[in-house]
């Protein structure tokens, strides 16, 4: 079942619309949002207006995905919630409390993996624990469970150069994960992936969402893809950016990852959000 | 390289000079340029002296000294030039009037206000090597990937973290190169103060050898120092490949 929500009513919870299959949904009741963004507009110096008065509210453990054409601001909105871009106007709260920079409960996943080339798997993946001081044995025996949860068992000790663009991008989000974040942010993860190890790739990271019960913040220009991975869907139009509309999608997640792609609300889904993008293509 | 199907070593052609160099050695052409092979018995000849050891020793220490504190100060400059704005405005033009400007001209300076023993010695080598270091260590964190920059900060690394996981590391292959050519640069120093102050190691040996018209002991010397020069830069490059290697894949 797709539930289109005008935008004023961002706060609803994920699954207020129970689907026909089930709940795909982790158990997500609190009506109000882990991540709250308030009001935020970013002008960069030059005058380039990038995100006009954007409100928004994340539901906690859903997978929501940014998605809108190209150069539309999603990734600035993402950075900023990340606390790592400073906005020009509004607030974001994470968890009630005011972003003023990262913390530790937001971890990210970067489109160009953004790994040392000079450290191995392991050390790459248990960098975040590194950083915060956690003892090497406690650290290696987290990032080795989730180098084991995103598939690279046994690539523990290669190097960045050594693995395909998708292993890389498996070893960042095994760093994202083992710092045990309530937010984990992805900016269009997949971009840098070819088609085939994108697809397992969303399969995998569905089965992730589910195991890991987090809030999934993720940024993508792909259709299909959001469609695919999203709990929920928030379209912002072209720059200024605002949010056009939010969609609720809820797919049966837990079977068969080709039929999510053959299912006729997944379709539908695409075809709908389609119809509203393409007045800016055309 | 390949003649007449031949495959030629790559050093033959120091053979081919050696030899040039004998045939005009004993040709008498000028008195400039006494036989390679004299030169050579006058090298092992001197190899025995102390004063040549002791110059050596002088050299070596000098070189070493003015090299680690060229390199100490050199890249932590570099590395805070790339990373901190004001501090680039700052310290910029200096180090690149220095770069480019004849340093041997500072030396007497140096000289007098240190005397004529080897802390100018190594004041030199200093002076000679830190400004390749500090521009290539700059340019080297200037090239670190915003990405990882922006992972450093996420995953909340402190500033001394940032500086010691990230940057040093993610600049390492360009900070080497900048090593590697401040070391050449401090061989030229440490040759050019012991020179100019003339009166210590190879600079003492050199007056003794020019003012009596010593070719042959000039010569030697001379094979022993760009021999030096050209075994540190052989043994730099062949470090700096090994960690290329590691830090190839910038992204």
């Amino acid at each position: 079942m797709i539930t289109t929500l005008p935008a004023g009513s961002a706060g609803m919870p994920p699954s207020a619309h129970p689907g026909r299959f089930g709940d795909g949904i982790p158990a997500a009741a609190a009506p109000d949002g882990i991540v709250e963004v308030r009001g935020i507009s970013k002008t960069y110096g030059g005058g380039v207006e990038a995100l006009n008065n954007i409100s928004l509210t994340f539901p906690e453990g859903a997978l929501t995905s940014l998605l809108g054409p190209s150069g539309c601001g999603k990734t600035t909105l993402l950075k900023i919630i990340a606390g790592l871009v400073a906005p020009t106007a509004g607030e974001i709260l994470v968890k009630g409390r005011r972003v003023t920079g990262p913390g530790p409960e937001r971890s990210f996943v970067f489109q160009d993996f953004a790994l040392m080339p000079w450290a191995t798997v392991l050390r790459n993946a248990a960098f975040g624990l590194e950083l915060r001081g956690v003892a090497r044995s406690e650290r290696e025996a987290v990032a080795e469970r989730y180098i084991e949860a995103v598939g690279l068992k046994g690539f523990e000790h290669k190097y960045p150069h050594e693995l395909s663009g998708g292993m890389r991008q498996r070893v960042g989000l095994a760093r994202a994960l083992a710092v045990n974040a309530d937010v984990v942010m992805m900016d269009e993860p997949f971009s840098a992936v070819d088609e085939q190890t994108r697809r397992r790739f969303q399969e995998d990271l569905l089965r992730l969402v589910a195991q890991e019960r987090k809030t999934f913040l993720f940024v993508t220009h792909s259709i299909e893809e959001a469609v695919y991975v999203s709990n929920r869907i928030v379209l912002l139009s072209r720059r200024p950016s605002r949010v056009q509309r939010i969609i609720e999608i809820d797919l049966p997640r837990d079977g068969d990852p080709d039929r999510i792609r053959r299912h006729p609300d997944y379709l539908d889904t695409v075809e709908d959000i389609w119809q509203g993008l393409r007045h800016y293509v055309e | 390289m390949l003649i007449g199907g031949y495959r030629i070593p790559a050093m033959a052609s120091l053979v081919v000079w050696a030899i040039v160099w004998e045939i005009v050695g004993r040709a008498d052409l000028t008195l400039l340029i006494p036989p390679l092979s004299a030169t050579l018995v006058r090298l092992a000849e001197i190899a025995g002296t102390e004063s040549f050891w002791e110059a050596v020793g002088i050299t070596a220490r000098t070189f070493a000294a003015g090299s680690a504190v060229a390199i100490l100060v050199g890249v932590p400059v570099g590395i805070l030039m790339g990373r901190v704005p004001l501090l680039d405005r700052l310290l910029l033009p200096w180090v690149n009037v220095f770069i480019s400007a004849p340093l041997s001209a500072l030396v007497p300076v140096i000289m007098a206000i240190f005397g004529f023993g080897e802390t100018t010695i190594v004041l030199t080598v200093v002076l000679f090597a830190i400004w390749i270091v500090i521009l290539d260590a700059r340019a080297g964190t200037q090239s670190i990937s915003p990405s990882l920059v922006e992972m450093a900060r996420v995953y909340g690394a402190s500033r001394w973290q940032a500086f010691s996981k990230i940057y040093v590391l993610s600049a390492l292959p360009e900070i080497l190169t900048g090593i590697r050519l401040g070391l050449l640069r401090a061989v030229k120093g440490v040759i050019i103060g012991q020179l100019l102050v003339s009166v210590v190691g190879f600079g003492r040996l050199f007056e003794i050898y020019s003012s009596n018209f010593l070719m042959e002991h000039m010569w030697a010397m001379l094979i022993v120092l760009f021999g030096l020069a050209f075994l540190i830069d052989t043994l730099l490059g062949a470090i700096e490949r090994r960690v290329d290697y590691f830090a190839g894949s910038r992204n």
